[in-house]
């Protein structure tokens, strides 16, 4: 299972964190910590896999990004790969083209991307389209939402008026 | 609008804190945000909670404490509207872990979220419950998942399913709820529901055996079915990841095919014609191809045996090892190590190309390759495997050292096949690496060095070249200065000369200086420098020549600032001055270490036999206490119990190594550290098997020609023996000449402390009629507590009724008494009535135990009391 899932830029900013296993709020500083160390400092052309406590970090760099999955000792490192370049796929297609800055300022839209993909440290959907369906079903509702508020308060203000 | 309440939008709070130059600009925004925020939290404000909640995540994410706002995700969950809930469940999951309290109040609104009409919230509710479920919400909420595993949107049954596996981790017994839901699942086409769905029967059969064995016969073949549908399917652009039709799916399946078919020939059987498919027919040059690879040459290896199958899985593992992708090698090494239980000759073949991945560039695989070696090692091959690993560590980097050299030392102590080959071998490693090698490695080497007395001579050249070429690596120079010491003279001598080596000219001077420079570089530690402080004092004997300029160093570190040093030089000095006739014997060379203790305490145990020896001697006539046998006692009894227990096995040893050669000075002097030394070596001589009964004997005349003797460990032996109190009783001189050894430390006579459960029986009180007789025992954690068993015998002809014992004892003792075994006593010695006295003494090590006593009983109703006082107690209770 996946147990953390960590989006961290090269300057070793944290973008994005999302844990599965129990981590108090102290240790995942701690934790943060110790990944970028490991992961930021390791050269090109290296493998993708970091052993860290007992545990493996698996680690895709995109630009200036890298996202990390920290999985058990013996789950398929191959295919965390594949899950980091599917989430990094959707989220290309959400965004169009996604770049660090859209990340940082609609970080939680980025969680909300990879609660459709993961739950429970497992994969819970291989169809980008999907997940691409699930997400606008539920911006639109967000907007329905927006508009109404917008045309309430529009009418209480005109009533006021 | 409300005053308080930020103006700022999400967007633009994101942009100040990124527009900030420094740390300090930084937290200045982010306290402004964090103060509107706690304001709007007390306003209750509803219109900007969602919108401040956001900012608190982002805040969270850059490390702020953002605990003031859990309660608002509460909050903003409860409410009715759907972005308010999205955002309340994202900030639940994101602020708050499983541990917090605040957890279980959202316990109901997740309740009523997951029976919500709206499939969206549903969908919400069971992401925030799998990825952050605590045990006690799981159980409160398992019902409700396990309806929605039948939901009629496939997307909530997939999140159902992963939000059961959560639950299952959480509560196991949950398990058997879900297996029937959970079978249906893999019937289903949906790819998102058989994933998950297959993931949960996996994880289903990791908790329940029951559920194993259900999916094992039910399931099989339609999982069977699954898999060959879709690595026979068509391009489906949905799925399609490099050409291969949803590899996620292919990889669960295998997964779980492989707990199906472990242990279970006929489930094996049903699927190894998909297997051989997979294995042959998957594309390799994708990532995603080999990641099903990959996981199907491990359901093989796992599965019950198919000799063909497995042939076809270790030539997939060969193919990736010589691959150029680091990321398939380092795979591959990883699945090598679990191939090696099922064909260790297949493996060995590709040793050559695991030990060039040793030396690869990168980190990762390194590690893997070199435990991969480590298994791969057996003793026709070692020799070789040794020699590339040591010269590897020639040029390694320095963070793999550590671990490089730590294997290289455990391989050569497993499979050396000579000493001669595992001295050199273990020199070769100190001279690299030294500063890796870790304590207990060079004692052991020690210890075999001592076992092989044809191999010192060499041995001694062997590191005196090694300290010449290189004395920066420190466990090199401590044994190199052990060595020195005790073979010191087969060094300048060129003794045992083997054929193999070159002849070399040492002076006496030259082989001083080796522990003069270990005693004056700076980056030497305290126990390198308190091993040449011995190796001097040993050497100074060895080449009288240089006793003048020994001395000369050792009075230089008189004045160390370092407690141990300056002791251990005014000790040795002191030696030097004044007791030259008692010299040689002390530093004689060390008697061969003990292999067998010395692995046997590596395991963590002493030997046995010690303590049993210790008990043997001390039985003592009761009553009569002889007034040495106490503290004698103590002297002893520290072996069984007192062995330091916070240190390591290895670090004991090492005192051993060292007590033994400076016990003359130090285990009487007063720290306690120096007593435990003293206790060790106490331990090894009687391990080595000298009766101690002999050295009591032989108490009165320790110093006279000690030389006579015939071991050194007998005349250690001698030495040690009388504490300083038993000492200065037998004999005045013996006791002043320990005390001048001492030379100023501190004249106070130790005394031991006392943990010795064994102490002789006393006859407490005896008149004509009644004898009362003590057994003492202590607890060795509280020394101040004394357990006395009281033994009471009528000696006369009548029966005692009402018997009763009463005791006082002065203030500084504690005094508890448990109820007599019976209140009866019967007459003429047939039967005894036992009592229990705990006493607590304050003033233990100082004063002894002291104790009035009454005796009531009845005679034929007639009262009888007896009154006296007890002094012969054992000393130190």
């Amino acid at each position: 299972m996946i147990h953390f899932v960590l989006l961290i830029s090269r300057q070793g900013k944290v973008r994005l964190t999302k844990w599965y296993s129990a981590y108090p709020q102290k240790e995942r500083t701690k934790v943060i910590r110790e990944i970028s160390g490991e992961v930021l400092s390791r050269g090109p052309k290296l493998c993708n896999f970091v052993e860290w406590r007992g545990l493996k970090v698996v680690y895709r760099r995109y630009a200036s990004l890298y996202f990390c999955m920290c999985i058990n000792q013996d789950d398929n490192e191959l295919e965390v790969l594949e899950i980091i370049h599917h989430y990094v796929e959707t989220l290309d297609r959400y965004f169009g083209s996604v770049c660090e800055l859209d990340l940082i300022f609609n970080f939680h839209k980025a969680y909300y991307i990879l609660d459709e993909l993961l739950l429970a440290g497992e994969l819970q959907e291989s169809s980008k389209k999907t997940v691409a369906r699930l997400i606008a079903g539920q911006d639109a509702l967000v907007e329905t939402a927006k508009e109404e508020a917008n045309s309430i308060s529009n009418i209480i203000a005109q009533a006021s008026k | 609008m409300n005053p308080f309440s930020s103006g700022t939008r999400l967007r633009d709070m994101i942009r100040a804190i990124r527009a900030c130059k420094t740390a300090a600009e930084e937290r200045a925004v982010v306290r402004k945000e964090c103060a509107a925020i706690r304001a709007a939290i007390n306003e209750n404000d509803q219109e900007y909670r969602h919108r401040n909640l956001a900012k608190l995540m982002f805040i969270h994410m850059l490390g702020y404490p953002t605990h003031f706002g859990q309660m608002e995700c509460l909050k903003l969950i409860a409410s009715a509207g759907f972005p308010e809930k999205r955002i309340g469940y994202l900030g639940l999951m994101l602020l708050l872990d499983e541990r917090q309290e605040v957890l279980m109040l959202v316990t109901n609104s997740l309740k009523q979220d997951l029976n919500h009409t709206n499939q969206y919230i549903v969908g919400l509710a069971l992401c925030a419950l799998g990825n952050i479920c605590s045990a006690e919400m799981a159980r409160d909420l398992a019902p409700e998942v396990e309806k929605l595993l039948q939901f009629r949107d496939p997307n909530i049954r997939k999140k159902a399913a992963l939000c059961s596996i959560r639950i299952i981790r959480k509560v196991p017994d949950l398990a058997e709820n879900f297996i029937n839901p959970a079978a249906a699942l893999l019937k289903e086409k949906h790819h998102g529901v058989l994933i998950t769905g297959v993931q949960l029967c996996t994880d289903l059969c990791k908790v329940s055996s029951e559920a194993l064995e259900y999916f094992r016969k039910k399931c099989t073949e339609v999982l069977v079915k699954t898999l060959k549908d879709v690595a026979n399917s068509p391009y489906a652009p949905e799925y399609d990841v490099g050409g291969i039709t949803d590899p996620f799916l292919h990889i669960r399946l295998l997964k779980f095919l492989r707990v199906l078919g472990q242990g279970d020939a006929d489930a094996s059987d049903t699927m190894n014609d998909i297997l051989a498919q997979v294995a042959t027919k998957t594309e390799s040059n994708k990532n995603a191809g080999n990641a099903i690879l990959y996981e199907c040459v491990e359901t093989i290896m796992s599965i019950e045996d198919n000799g063909g199958l497995r042939v076809l899985a270790i030539n997939i593992l060969g193919r990736f090892l010589s691959n150029r992708d680091n990321n398939i090698r380092y795979v591959a090494l990883n699945m090598l190590m679990k191939a090696i239980s099922v064909d260790a000759q297949a493996v060995q073949r590709h040793r050559a190309t695991i030990l060039e991945c040793v030396k690869d560039s990168d980190a990762s695989i390194r590690k893997r390759a070199l435990e991969l070696v480590y298994l791969l090692i057996n003793e026709s091959n070692v020799k070789p495997l040794t020699k590339e690993l040591i010269d590897y560590l020639e040029v390694s980097d320095q963070e793999f050292k550590g671990d490089l050299t730590a294997k290289i030392c455990s391989i050569v102590e497993k499979f050396s096949p000579e000493k001669i080959w595992y001295i050199d071998q273990m020199l070769k490693v100190l001279s690299e690496a030294g500063n890796f090698v870790k304590d207990e490695v060079c004692h052991a080497l020690i210890v075999v060095i001592s076992n092989a007395p044809d191999l010192h001579g060499y041995t001694v050249r062997a590191l005196y070249r090694a300290f010449q070429a290189s004395s920066e690596q420190e466990s090199l120079v401590r044994v190199a200065v052990w060595c020195i010491g005790e073979y010191g003279d087969m060094l300048v001598k060129n003794v045992g000369m083997l054929d193999v080596e070159d002849p070399i000219t040492v002076t006496e001077s030259d082989a001083v200086d080796v522990a003069e420079i270990a005693i004056k570089r700076q980056s030497s530690d305290l126990t390198t420098k308190a091993m040449a402080l011995i190796a001097l004092l040993k050497l100074s004997s060895r080449f009288p020549s240089c006793s003048e300029r020994i001395r000369d160093i050792l009075v230089q570190q008189k004045g160390s600032l370092v407690l141990e040093l300056q002791q251990r030089s005014i000790e040795f000095n002191s030696i030097l001055e004044k007791h030259r006739n008692i010299r040689s014997a002390l530093v004689e060379r060390m008697p061969v270490l003990d292999e067998a203790t010395f692995s046997g305490r590596r395991a963590g145990s002493v030997p046995t036999t010690v303590s049993s020896s210790t008990g043997a001697t001390l039985k003592v006539p009761n009553g009569v206490v002889k007034p040495t046998a106490a503290p004698l006692v103590d002297l002893l009894d520290l072996t069984s119990d007192d062995v330091p227990a916070p240190s390591s096995s290895g670090a004991d040893f090492l005192n051993d190594i060292l007590g033994v050669d400076l016990s003359p000075a130090s285990a009487h002097s007063g720290t306690s550290q120096a007593a435990k030394n003293g206790t060790d070596v106490l331990l090894d001589i009687l391990s080595i098997g000298t009766p101690p009964a002999q050295s009591i004997s032989s108490t009165p005349d320790i110093f006279s020609p000690s030389q006579n003797q015939k071991t050194p460990v007998a005349s250690l032996d001698a030495l040690l023996t009388p504490s300083p109190v038993s000492a200065r009783a037998a004999s005045p001189q013996a006791a002043s000449s320990i005390i001048d050894l001492l030379d100023g430390l501190g004249p106070g006579p130790t005394v031991p402390e006392n943990n010795g459960p064994a102490y002789p029986s006393i006859v407490a009180f005896e008149s004509s009629s009644l004898r009362i007789m003590f057994d003492f025992s202590k607890s060795p954690a509280n020394p101040q507590i004394t357990v006395i068993k009281a033994t009471f015998t009528n000696l006369s002809s009548n029966v005692y009724a009402d018997f009763v014992f009463q005791a006082a004892v002065p203030k500084f003792l504690q005094l508890h008494l448990d109820p007599a075994s019976s209140n009866t006593l019967p007459a003429s010695g047939s039967g005894n009535v036992t009592q229990t006295l705990r006493v607590t003494n304050s003033q233990h090590g100082k004063k002894s135990l002291v104790m009035r006593i009454r005796i009531a009983y009845k005679i034929d109703g007639k009262d009888v009391l007896e009154e006296g006082q007890i002094n012969g107690f054992p000393r130190d209770l």
